[in-house]
């Protein structure tokens, strides 16, 4: 289920995504402590910049169906509060011990929203529909890992693969669809595409496109109906407009922009009707260098370029401190993450130095280092209607300017950028983010297969070592064994540094206080979404 | 008048196929294809995803064909299927819509008629005086203000501090359990800053058209000889004058006509209102052939069938125009 996309929308999938949390700043009197009996009832409003698509999981790509289908369907397993992989449709399951096959015991009391018992299978026909190459799907990869499957009784499904993979129980969370309404179709026609049935705690009542989604609580949900009745969606693509809505509270939820937590919500009446969260998001940005260029093929240059960047001062400035600076490719509060990697605090001197040794010196007095008659000058390229990002590039060029490094910045509408810049290589460096999740595979970036046309790894990093520590990690099961391919993984992008990286931002949302029984955990605060309840005496939506 | 009337009609069409011709290539010209935004820097979506999303959307068909396919299917009045990953048909994408966008521009243009002209006629009659040049400045700055500053003003002046309108949507949350009369009110107070918003750009344009007229007409030989028969101010104002001075706007409204059916990006993200102008943004941001193709057609006819509009009723109020028509015809 490891999915990453590039992070246009950063607050948004800041708040959508899993996320741990390393910090929890609630005004007053947290609604656990209060130990009331959950209690049924009133709607729970918040705002999504865009319409969904498609709420069948399999077609869907972006974040407003994602997160509106994450509540209607339901994956084999999933991510705990502390991120560690617990059943969902699956009751338990067993790993084999040569680590080829999984069986899964399937609960027995789920039903599809039409009154449908859910079987095997259903999962069989799942995996039939995301590997079917007529399927227009971008999750097919890692079901295409998987040899072949078997559904012997209704509620047992194994999987078996030819190699050990490691994503592989994770990649059962990918949510499933009901069998007896897509089997035999074009699922590209589906009028299931508007009309969703799932397995998940909520269903949907109403959709009207660019307005609202309104879903409403599943009473034979196999976990228990959820306490809030209804979720409403209501599309409002402002971020200034979403905030005004919040202020009136006409919203219950909202992923704050780092000035707005910090600047506009610091007000009695905002405390009085909402609590403040913050957590590391998963997901990080960077400033990758095209290693085609003969500019950066000297890792010397990429590490003194790292040297001349001052991470803290582009977290404050950009972020205003709602963020920590980025070593690698991983969260420091994840099990894989390897804090003994090394460093580039900022350091111009060192920088000069290590430029100075790879031959570059100001040999005409005009400021820019030369080398061969060359001068240092590149342009650094990134997408339009990223504001973090251009800010970050504004901050960088100035530090650089300051090594005589020369720097333009260009910034390009998302599909032209793409075609033009990163899908020919066409660039010398860019800035741009990645989101990630727990599972630490990061093969499609950073492995030497993956710098073909429309890759990732379209800097075109090729190292032997990190392509065997990849290979290896996603090959075993052991979170030992694996954090030692990773560590050197991490070791071995540190020493290279193929890309700067920069930071990692923190999801800040508020919930309205009428919500008890948040609780920021290492997945952030909306994994126990259906355990949240309001209080009889605030319930404020009572039809 | 008829056979001009189908003269006109009959050129039309030449001319919309010669627009939906440059239109076409433009758009394609553009860099980037709707299958790399959905597949593009996703791991887990192969090359063979894309090829076959290309395949689907008729992608890897050349240009000519590709125009051929979209026209022929155009003539049966079929828009086609939307390139998103909803894949619904492009007249239902825009119908459902138009009627707010339709809506909002008519209820803006019958507003910045029934403030502008008043305040136009009122100007000329009254030129170089405190008043007209209060209302130039005013309407100037109204024209020049950015609406998304001034909206954004508004909305948290009259929605959270006073908390007397909705700051953005069309309905309240509760709005099917209000009555008829609960619901009318709770439309209207949802439209009056997009509304209001949406008018103010307009005033400067046409208050200052209408002026400009009113001083032209006020100078004609007739307007002098009905002051000569001793007719009082009023009367030579607004029955002789004014009747002059509106025909102008006649062509300004038939233009306005294509208006009616866009929207504006920027003030519809902000009152997050569903309307034309941010469904033809997104439309052009995902390289929504279809889509993007349906709008400037169904924007082409309306702009050539307002002009014609525009000429009709021209000749109809106007009997120099009407008379010299029928001598020619």
């Amino acid at each position: 289920m490891k999915r990453f996309c590039l992070l246009r929308y950063v607050l948004l999938f800041a708040v959508l995504l899993l996320a741990g949390c390393n910090n929890n700043e609630q005004a007053s009197l947290p609604g656990v402590e209060e130990s009331l009996t959950p209690e049924y009832g009133d709607t729970f409003i918040e705002a999504s910049i865009g319409d969904a698509s498609v709420l069948l999981p399999v077609l869907a790509s972006d974040s407003a169906s994602s997160s509106i289908n994450s509540m209607l369907y339901n994956g084999l397993v999933r991510y705990n509060k502390d991120l560690v992989i617990e059943g969902e449709l699956a009751e338990s399951w067993e790993i084999s011990p040569d680590n080829l096959s999984i069986v899964f015991k399937l609960r027995k009391n789920v039903k599809w929203h039409d009154g449908e018992p859910f079987t095997s299978a259903d999962v069989k026909f799942n995996y039939e529909l995301y590997v079917d190459p007529k399927t227009p799907t971008a999750y097919a990869e890692s079901f295409r890992q998987v040899t072949r499957v078997e559904a012997p009784d209704p509620y047992t499904f194994i999987a078996y693969y030819d190699k050990p993979y490691a994503p592989a129980l994770i990649s059962w969370g990918m949510p499933i669809h009901p069998k007896h309404l897509l089997e035999g179709q074009d699922v590209t026609k589906s009028p299931l595409a508007r009309n969703p049935v799932g397995t998940g705690p909520y269903t949907l009542v109403e959709w009207q496109a660019g307005e609202k989604i309104v879903l409403e609580s599943n009473p034979d949900y196999f976990e228990g109906q959820p306490y809030i009745k209804r979720v409403v969606y209501r599309i409002i693509p402002d971020q200034a407009t979403q905030f005004l809505e919040l202020q009136t509270g006409s919203l219950d939820f909202m992923g704050l922009s780092p000035l707005q937590y910090d600047r506009q919500t610091d007000t009695p009446a905002f405390r009085r009707l909402y609590n403040k969260y913050r957590y590391l998001a998963f997901g990080y940005t960077y400033l990758g260098y095209n290693l085609r260029r003969p500019l950066f093929q000297d890792k010397r240059v990429r590490q003194a370029l790292s040297f001349a960047i001052n991470k803290q001062e582009i977290i404050d400035g950009v972020l205003l401190g709602y963020g920590v600076a980025a070593t690698g490719p991983y969260k420091p509060d994840t099990w894989v993450y390897n804090p003994d990697v090394p460093r580039y605090d900022y350091n111009p001197d060192k920088a000069r130095a290590l430029l100075a040794e790879a031959g570059w010196e100001d040999s005409d007095g005009d400021g820019i280092l030369d080398k061969d008659g060359q001068k240092f000058s590149f342009a650094i390229v990134t997408n339009q209607g990223n504001d973090l990002r251009s800010k970050t590039g504004e901050i960088i060029q100035r530090r650089f300017k300051e090594i005589g490094v020369d720097v333009k910045l260009r910034i390009i509408e998302w599909a032209t950028f793409l075609k033009e810049f990163i899908n020919p290589g066409n660039f010398d460096a860019t800035i741009l983010g990645w989101t990630g999740g727990p599972e630490p595979d990061s093969y499609n970036v950073w492995h030497s297969s993956k710098t073909g046309p429309q890759q990732l790894n379209f800097i075109g990093f090729k190292n032997a070592e990190v392509d065997l520590a990849l290979e290896k990690g996603r090959r075993v099961f052991d979170l030992q064994q694996r954090k030692a391919f990773y560590d050197k993984f991490q070791e071995v992008l540190a020493e290279e540094q193929p890309y700067t990286f920069l930071y990692i931002s923190e999801a800040l949302p508020a919930v309205s206080k009428r919500f008890r029984g948040v609780e920021a955990a290492p997945a952030g605060i909306r994994y126990n979404f259906n355990q949240w309840f309001v209080p009889k005496s605030e319930q404020k939506y009572t039809r | 008048m008829l056979q001009y009337l189908a003269k006109r009609l009959l050129l039309l069409i030449p001319l919309l196929i010669g627009i939906t011709l440059i239109s076409f290539v433009v758009i394609h010209l553009a860099p980037g294809e709707p299958t790399d935004i959905q597949t593009q820097m996703n791991p887990q979506a192969s090359a063979e995803l894309q090829d076959r999303l290309r395949v689907q959307y008729g992608l890897d068909q050349p240009l000519y064909v590709q125009y051929g396919r979209w026209l022929s299917r155009l003539v049966q009045l079929d828009f086609g299927e939307s390139f998103a990953t909803d894949r619904r048909p492009v007249l239902d994408k825009v119908l459902e819509r138009l009627p707010v966008t339709i809506l909002l521009n008519v209820l803006s243009i019958v507003l910045i008629l029934a403030i502008s002209v008043p305040l136009g006629i009122v100007s000329a009659v009254k030129r170089n005086s405190g008043f007209d040049r209060t209302t130039t400045v005013l309407v100037f700055t109204g024209f020049a203000m950015p609406s998304f500053w001034l909206a954004l003003l508004m909305m948290d002046w009259f929605g959270v501090r006073l908390g007397v309108l909705p700051i953005s949507g069309l309905k309240s949350l509760g709005y099917e359990y209000l009555n008829w009369g609960g619901q009318i009110l709770d439309r209207i107070s949802h439209l009056i800053l997009p509304v209001f918003i949406s008018a103010i750009g307009g005033l400067a344009g046409f208050s200052r058209y209408m002026r400009s007229n009113m001083l032209e007409v006020v100078r004609q030989d007739y307007i002098l000889t009905a002051r000569a028969k001793g007719l009082s101010e009023r009367v030579v104002i607004y029955k002789h004058a004014l009747r002059n001075a509106l025909l102008p706007v006649i062509t300004i409204l038939g233009l306005s006509v294509p208006g009616l059916i866009g929207g504006s990006v920027i003030f519809e993200t902000i009152f997050a209102i569903p309307g034309m102008g941010k469904l033809f943004y997104d439309g052009v941001m995902m390289r929504d052939y279809p889509l993007i193709m349906g709008i400037l057609v169904m924007g082409a006819v309306l702009t050539l069938l307002g002009n014609l509009l525009a000429d009709i009723s021209y000749a109809l109020a106007d009997p120099r125009i009407r008379q010299s028509g029928q001598q020619e015809g």
